[in-house]
């Protein structure tokens, strides 16, 4: 980006065209003059490496997509046939299915540094908001991604879930029938969600280029949560500042081959983790006559279904746990105005802040796991506790944040 | 010359917004004319519609206490033979259901009536549980170890926990919110049952 009039336009191919694309100033604005905060550190390891397991979710999908057949009556034999008969078909079948729960881990150790960074505040509000869309991208894709390979779990889940439209007061019976496109899940809802599931990546993949494209306006922040902008030398470069590549891009380089090994020893040795990320009625083909003892959602959506559980119907309708459920989700969007303290990072904000922060991770973990299981009068309660735990992060936040005494923030970044 | 035109006549602008309003609103309304073949394919189409036709149930083999299941609309009937000791058990449940007379209008009129059926005998009833569309587990037998004493036969829905009665009424304290669905139905003859079809009945 910085003016380097100095330097003599480049000839041969690469000036051939520079010419008529700007590939030497996309490359400098995004990689080579990039600067980034030097002490960003382990905690930035994970939305560079969601990013690859994106290009890989994509990829293995598209070759799913040439063996798998989308209809009711062919697509669990197909889903066997790519486990069986395709050359290594299981390979790259696990390679998707275990990548959409690692896609899923990363994520959340991404929306979590994000948390401890305050990287929501100003002005990185829009850069946090195009994040939570690209969370909710992520969820319908895994949701319509679920019910492809049409086994016991795959039919009643989405059973469950698109049930939830129906909820809606008035017009839900017709929604859901409309989401369907017949009166139970059938033929028809396969076919679309199939069609689905293979749009809605590309649209994520958009909304990660806006998402780099916003980060870049507004620079990546730190631990420390301080602009480095606010310190420049007589060049105009931050003096906390290292160039994105090559520094970052070594760094996430050695990233992804410890991720890679960690994947490769899951797929091969734990493709279904216990029964986490392939659930075991998953194994029978779909019988809309016969529910599964026990359904439960896959692990990645587990705290939201424990959370629609937990709400007892009202008048008769099940829909005020359903309107939980999504505003769990949704009140993530208003994050950056209900934080009213004044330094960003968890380093230099107060006690409250951590003991609350340090509650909403326990209450995800703990609805995660009352989720996958069945419901007693036990669990329906703790559900109730930590549905309201979750909230109170979000909800009190304005209050907290105010109220503790901050500690002062460094005027540059600490290692 | 040109410029000359450009700067005598101001722009109008008034006449500008009126025709960019006039634009926009016709396009709108073209968008939304669009809109309706690509909102409606998502419907039921007319294969899944006439898949929706009423069937028969024949409950001439019917043993007492047992339930049969039929397919409709892709989802499971039930038809069950109740016994002259369940039905008598029936209004014993009251005091324990949410909607003991059936108030919720989950029944076609004809059957808002304390066993919700046509016949008493025969009780017929979408098999699918009002919390989210599970298909509870039928349980007959009365005073079973894991459902207490109390229980007089009745549904039991593995996903949730939700309890019904032989007549497809809810329990206290489950999560699902209703009664179970009873569809509307008629009678061939004496043993014979049309699903999905009542004529107007009512």
């Amino acid at each position: 980006m910085s003016t380097d009039t100095a330097q003599p336009a480049p000839g041969g191919l690469l000036g051939w065209f520079d010419k008529r694309f700007p590939v030497i100033s996309v490359w400098n604005e995004h990689l080579a003059e990039y600067y980034a905060p030097k002490n960003m550190g382990f905690w930035s390891f994970f939305g560079s490496l969601a990013l690859v397991v994106l290009v890989l979710q994509i990829v293995t999908g598209i070759w799913l997509a040439m063996s798998y057949k989308p209809s009711a009556t062919e697509a669990f034999a197909s889903v066997e046939y790519i486990m069986r008969d395709v050359n290594w078909g299981w390979l790259i079948r696990y390679m998707h299915s275990t990548g959409a729960s690692f896609f899923f881990i990363l994520v959340y150790l991404h929306m979590f540094r994000g948390l401890m960074w305050g990287s929501y505040k100003k002005p990185r509000e829009l850069l946090w908001i195009i994040g939570v869309i690209i969370y909710l991208a992520m969820m319908a894709t895994a949701f319509f991604g679920y019910l492809l390979p049409w086994g016991q779990m795959s039919y009643w889940g989405a059973q469950v879930i698109v049930n939830l439209f129906s909820a809606v007061p008035g017009i839900g019976e017709d929604l859901s029938v409309w989401v369907r496109g017949d009166y139970v899940i059938s033929d028809a809802t396969l076919n679309r969600f199939f069609a689905l599931h293979f749009l809605i990546p590309f649209i994520l993949a958009a909304l990660v280029f806006l998402h780099i494209v916003a980060l870049h306006r507004v620079g990546s922040t730190n631990p420390d949560g301080i602009e480095i902008k606010e310190k420049k030398d007589d060049k105009g470069i931050p003096l906390d500042g290292i160039p994105f590549h090559p520094y970052y891009t070594v760094k996430d380089t050695v990233g992804v081959v410890v991720f890679a090994a960690i994947f490769a020893a899951v797929m091969f040795y734990a493709p279904d983790f216990g029964g986490l990320f392939l659930e075991p009625p998953n194994f029978q083909p779909a019988d809309p006559l016969k529910t599964p003892a026990h359904i439960a959602p896959v692990w990645y959506f587990t705290p939201y279904y424990a959370m629609l559980r937990a709400v007892p119907p009202i008048a008769a309708s099940q829909f005020p746990g359903v309107v939980v459920m999504f505003a769990a989700i949704l009140i993530m969007f208003f994050l950056p105005w209900l934080d009213r303290s004044p330094v960003r990072s968890i380093r230099y904000k107060g006690n409250l802040s951590r003991g609350f922060l340090a509650a909403f991770v326990v209450s995800f973990v703990v609805l995660a796991y009352l989720g996958t299981q069945p419901a007693s009068d036990l669990y329906t309660l703790l559900a109730q506790i930590f549905t309201v735990v979750y909230f109170s992060f979000f909800l009190l936040m304005p209050i907290y944040t105010k109220l503790e005494k901050t500690k002062p923030v460094p005027e540059r970044v600490t290692t | 010359m040109t410029t000359e035109t450009m700067n005598t006549h101001e722009a109008d602008t008034g006449r500008r917004r009126v025709l960019v309003a006039a634009t926009s609103a016709l396009g709108a309304v073209g968008v939304g004319f669009v809109a309706v073949p690509f909102i409606s394919s998502l419907n039921p189409s007319a294969k899944a519609r006439a898949a929706g036709a009423p069937v028969e149930a024949d409950v001439s083999k019917l043993e007492p206490g047992a339930l049969m299941r039929v397919k409709w609309r892709g989802q499971p009937i039930w038809v069950v033979n109740r016994t002259e000791k369940m039905l008598e058990a029936l209004p014993s449940n009251d005091p324990k259901l949410v909607d003991p007379n059936s108030e919720v209008p989950h029944q076609p009129e004809y059957c808002k009536n304390p066993t919700r059926s046509i016949k008493p005998q025969y009780f017929v009833a979408i098999g699918i549980c009002t919390h989210l569309g599970c298909s509870p587990t039928y349980r007959p037998e009365f005073a079973p170890d894991d459902l207490g004493k109390d229980w007089k036969g009745g549904w039991f829905c593995p996903c949730h926990g939700s309890k019904f009665d032989l007549a497809g009424r809810v329990l206290k304290g489950v999560p699902a919110p209703t009664n179970l669905w009873v569809p509307k139905h008629m009678y061939r003859n004496e043993t014979t049952i049309l699903v999905g079809e009542d004529e107007g009945a009512a």
